[in-house]
């Protein structure tokens, strides 16, 4: 089964690459973006087929190395 | 853990994938002890027998991927890392050890991109804010050292309950200052929250700082200030 994890920085976490990006946009002339926070995408291919396992393999993944949860959050999406 | 009463405390360097201050420490460690540290690959399960103090030393190590020392936090030598600090063992993890050690939940908080996005590399001045552990003992708190810092990650950052627990109970080791020892404003270089540079555990066995001691134990390269905590080091039990 394949599944995409989603991680991104809590609110209120300073994302200075956003700033960098944010402020590149604005130079290139794309106008109205008032902001840009950068995250990570990961594209898992899963070696089981019981939902419940899936997610629980899922959940074990994010927490134990994809996202670093006292600064980031994750959001898991799955066919 | 050691046997003879006299006999200099025994150290090990943990090298990692991506490791590029292993032989710093090492030689800052053999000059204050006599005795060169050993080297443990990050693949290895154990410790030397007998070992007293683990470095894991500066670097990107994994090349800094997913997020820097998350990989080195996972590696199989970290489990042995973790039974020696849950031992009471010692154990100094220097700017990229310092973010390993974070990720491996043996210090607390993480070290993020630095406020102003730039890798820092220059002297910067420290506050000794404890002068009570075994790693620095050599220092007097209030007092003004001069080191090196050389990271892009190096944003230290905790939530407000951790942050005030680690006030509370004197756990931050060193702060930002500027040369009069007077903290904030430009004297923080990477945003860091009350410009923290480095931090203990609860036990005070563990250390994890941003800066590199090891790198001003000799006068030839500007400074002396880092010896004080190898000397500690190598007089600890």
């Amino acid at each position: 089964m394949k599944a995409r994890v989603i991680v991104t920085l809590k609110s209120g976490v300073l994302d200075p690459q956003g700033k960098a990006i944010e402020g590149a946009l604005r130079s290139l002339g794309v106008r109205g973006i008032a902001s840009v926070r950068q995250g990570k995408v990961f594209d898992l291919e899963i070696d089981a087929e019981d939902r419940h396992e899936v997610d629980r393999k899922l959940a074990e993944a994010c927490e134990k190395l994809l996202a670093n949860t006292i600064v980031e959050d994750y959001a898991i999406d799955r066919e | 853990m050691r046997s003879t009463v006299n006999s200099p405390p025994r150290a090990a360097v943990v090298v990692f994938p991506g490791s590029n201050r292993e032989g710093d420490v090492a030689r800052a460690l053999r000059q204050a002890s006599g005795v060169p540290p050993a080297i443990v690959w990050h693949d290895d399960r154990a410790l030397p027998e007998g070992t007293d103090l683990v470095v894991l030393p500066g670097g990107f190590s994994y090349g800094d991927y997913l997020r820097c020392g998350a990989i080195a936090a996972r590696a199989r030598i970290m489990d042995a890392v973790s039974a020696h600090a849950a031992r009471g063992g010692l154990v100094l993890g220097i700017c990229n050890g310092f973010q390993i050690l974070c990720e491996a939940g043996l210090l607390p908080g993480v070290l993020m991109r630095n406020a102003g996005r730039r890798f820092l590399c220059r002297m910067q001045h420290l506050r000794v804010e404890n002068d009570a552990t075994p790693f620095s003992r050599g220092y007097s708190r209030g007092q003004v050292i001069k080191v090196a810092i050389a990271h892009g990650e190096g944003n230290y950052t905790i939530d407000a309950e951790g942050l005030a627990a680690l006030e509370r109970s004197g756990r931050v080791a060193f702060r930002y200052c500027d040369a009069a020892g007077a903290v904030g404003g430009r004297a923080n270089p990477n945003g860091s929250v009350n410009e923290i540079a480095g931090v203990y555990n609860e036990a005070f066995n563990v250390l994890g700082l941003m800066p590199h001691p090891e790198n001003l134990v000799d006068p030839l390269v500007g400074g002396i200030d880092g010896r004080a905590m190898f000397r500690a080091l190598a007089a600890a039990s």
